[in-house]
């Protein structure tokens, strides 16, 4: 049985809930097989992927569904040998640059000219080129980047590229420029499309739960259908009252806060430490959790403070993106706020004491 | 590396399939096809548009003149690589064009081991100064090193004796986006051209080209939009107006469906920073919600925003011009305020998360609005 998020993916263009004028354009853009390079970028659960599987079917037909993993080996000048698994239909292939670390530009150059050298003339689609598809982008280093903007002109006529990733703030311009840019914003009103999936399971949703569920997703598709069957699991017929319920580290994260509000002290900083450990062992990326605790602190704070905290957060976030270990950052962000929020206290206390 | 393509689906050619510089008409007949950035590449140095200085150089070359080294530089879509390949073309003809001009980008490994090797084999033959069919031809090969800005400082280094070693035989033209990453001695050997982003004037008459050579509808208007989301790169304006008459059935654009298809819909020209604008309605909404003083409600509008995902720079860039105009915020409030958003840019830059920078930036804002002096 899988999971709703993969059993209600929208297979074609026509089929896609949201934004049906965008998936219009999209089909016409790619008709004739001479469109550039193409960009997407919006923020995760918005329906990138969706929408590029989408769009790959409408070029090439079913076939591009039948997927294999593939393992390849690359070589780096330094003769080091690197292993990759990517996942490839006849048509495509996707790969994921983080897989390769920061020897990314010999992978992804390997790729492109692996898949151009050998030119296809496809009996069904018609289609001479191949598409590669590149999630994160924003994750591949700026020297895989630059060795990119060449490579991407010489090789139009056989390898399509599709590019994907949340923020084109880490895009270098070169690269921006070689492609159009595909601006998928995540959907609006999801209670309908929570309404539509509950129908297709033959399950009646009521409105109450449907937009509490949608406002709690914070227009992350993917999350609201997640929590949904999460709901369905707890309980079923539902009821408008029933609680959503959170992922478990969420509700780890929120606790994580709670601590830190409760009490400032060493100990507590090596507790919450310990607590942060444990999510980032969980592959919650850091910009999460500092996010996650950010909404929950902030809740504790009154005006001026908010403000400082905030600084605070992007101040650590940006060390973050900067330095190499995320630990060492999170927990300065949790000290920080300790003495910040301490000195609040005892600044009301006194306050309090000269009445 | 491993063969994965032996099970493809239908025939398969195995052949050199990059773009070849030489083939004027190219494969186009068949059913190869290349969007049109690549098929409007200029063909010949008199196609390349408004860089006329390097261009008068180039043709007195191509009437026999001595060709210096070559150092072009500039934004990404102003013409360098399409120039030096369109000037080679000229020298070379088809024939000779492999055994003639070397092509080294970023893609392939340029340490220094390969500066040493691959650069020197080439370099060191030397060539006589007509073509087989006996018309003549510069003494001399070509060695294109695009990209350059992409290669280490040693084998930067490593390039400058072979420069010097072989300038009997062989020229050198190096490209970049990033001049400041080339190292002095280099830039010093060659002559220097700046590929400046191309004015409105000349992207229309490019554009308008273009348009009749496709048949398609396209008013004035709408070419000048598709010019002001372009930021002086061709590629991007000729991927851009090849995108906008895909987009519907019929080839016509207006400026109506240009809006339209930049804004609401979801396809957004503006990727990069100062594209396509956030709407002012946005903006200004934002800023009234600073008023108001409350964090939650500018937690949920930022959040939007992002959702949106429109980008941070825009907002950034939109917000800077919009706070000069604040009643309530005093001399001293904005320059603080400025100086936050230098810090934010930079933030940016280096990938840190945009919902923070932007919720760094509008609290302040919010601060500044309702605090008093
Ligand atoms: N000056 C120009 N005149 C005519 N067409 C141009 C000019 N500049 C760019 N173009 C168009 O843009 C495309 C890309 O140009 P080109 O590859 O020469 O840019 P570039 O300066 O090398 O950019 P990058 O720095 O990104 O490599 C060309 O195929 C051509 O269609
Ligand atoms: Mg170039």
């Amino acid at each position: 049985m899988s999971l709703w998020v993969d059993k209600y993916r929208p297979t074609s263009l026509s089929k896609l809930d949201y934004h049906k004028d965008l998936a219009e354009q999209l089909k016409n853009l790619i008709q004739s097989g001479d469109f550039p390079h193409l960009l997407f970028y919006g923020p995760s659960g918005a329906g990138k992927k969706t929408r590029i599987m989408a769009m790959l079917r409408e070029l090439y037909g079913a076939g591009v569904e039948k997927l294999r993993v593939e393992h390849q080996t690359f070589e780096t000048p330094s003769k080091k040998k690197i292993e990759i698994t990517t996942v490839a239909s006849n048509y495509h292939i996707e790969i994921n640059p983080s897989d390769a670390k920061n020897n990314d530009r010999v992978v992804i150059q390997g790729m492109i000219k692996s898949v151009a050298q050998t030119q296809q003339l496809d009996a069904i689609s018609q289609k001479n080129f191949k598409v590669i598809v590149v999630m994160e982008l924003d994750r591949l280093t700026k020297d895989a980047q630059h060795a990119l903007r060449r490579t991407m002109e010489k090789y139009i006529s056989t390898c399509r590229l599709i590019l994907c990733c949340n923020s084109t703030s880490r895009v270098i311009p070169a690269v921006r420029s070689r492609c159009l840019g595909i601006r998928v914003a995540a959907p609006t009103a999801d209670e309908a499309l929570l309404h539509g999936v509950c129908k297709k399971e033959g399950l009646t949703l009521n409105q109450e739960l449907a937009v509490r569920i949608a406002e709690q997703s914070k227009r992350n598709l993917r999350r609201a259908l997640l929590m949904c069957e999460a709901c369905k699991v707890q309980q079923y017929p539902f009821t408008p009252d029933q609680p959503v319920s959170e992922a478990e580290w969420e509700i780890y994260l929120r606790e994580t806060a709670a601590a830190i509000v409760e009490q400032q002290n060493p100990k507590r900083l090596l507790e919450v430490r310990a607590r942060l450990y444990e999510l980032l062992c969980h592959c919650i990326p850091p910009d999460v959790i500092i996010k996650g605790l950010l909404s929950e602190l902030i809740v504790n704070s009154d005006g001026q403070l908010k403000t400082e905290i905030t600084a605070l957060a992007a101040f650590y976030e940006h060390r973050i993106q900067m330095g190499r270990k995320a630990i060492f950052h999170l927990e300065a962000f949790v000290a920080k706020f300790m003495s910040i929020y301490k000195r609040f206290l005892d600044e009301g206390m006194a306050a309090m004491d000269f009445m | 590396m491993q063969q994965t393509t032996t099970e493809l689906a239908g025939k398969k050619i195995n052949m050199s399939s990059e773009i070849m510089p030489t083939d004027g008409e190219r494969k186009s007949s068949s059913n190869v096809s290349v969007p049109w950035v690549e098929k409007y590449r200029p063909r010949s140095i008199d196609d390349v548009a408004h860089q006329d200085e390097v261009v008068s150089v180039l043709r007195k070359c191509l009437q026999g003149a001595d060709l210096p080294n070559f150092l072009f530089y500039g934004p990404p879509g102003t013409g360098k690589t399409s120039t030096i390949l369109a000037a080679a073309r000229h020298l070379y003809g088809s024939d000779i064009y492999r055994s003639r001009v070397l092509e080294l980008n970023a893609s392939d490994d340029r340490g220094i081991q390969v500066i040493r090797e691959k650069i020197k084999t080439f370099a060191q033959l030397s060539v006589a100064n007509q073509r087989p069919d006996g018309t003549p031809c510069p003494p001399f090969k070509i060695i294109i090193l695009d990209e350059a800005d992409s290669m280490t400082h040693a084998a930067q280094a490593a390039l400058r004796r072979t420069m010097e070693k072989y300038s009997k035989t062989t020229r050198f033209c190096l490209i970049c986006n990033y001049v400041s990453r080339i190292i002095e001695p280099l830039t010093s050997r060659c002559s220097k051209f700046r590929f400046k982003p191309l004015p409105e004037n000349i992207l229309l008459h490019h554009l308008s080209a273009i348009s009749e050579k496709e048949n398609l509808d396209c008013d004035k208007q709408a070419l000048r939009n598709i010019i002001s989301i372009s930021e002086g790169d061709m590629r991007k304006a000729i991927t851009y107006i090849q995108s906008v008459s895909r987009l519907y059935n019929d080839k016509r654009i207006t400026s109506e469906r240009i809006i339209e298809s930049a804004g609401v819909t979801g396809l957004y020209f503006s990727i990069a920073s100062a594209t396509l604008v956030i709407p002012d309605a946005l903006i200004d909404s934002i800023l009234e919600t600073c008023r108001l003083n409350s964090y939650e409600k500018l937690d949920k509008i930022i959040q939007n925003v992002i959702a949106d995902s429109y980008s941070a720079y825009q907002l950034l860039s939109q917000l800077h011009d919009k706070i000069v105009d604040v009643d309530e915020l005093s001399d001293k409030k904005k320059s603080f305020l400025a100086q936050m958003m230098a810090e934010i840019d930079k933030c940016l830059m280096d990938g840190a998360d945009e919902y923070l920078q932007m919720m760094k930036l509008c609290s302040h804002i919010m601060q500044q609005v309702c605090a008093g002096e």
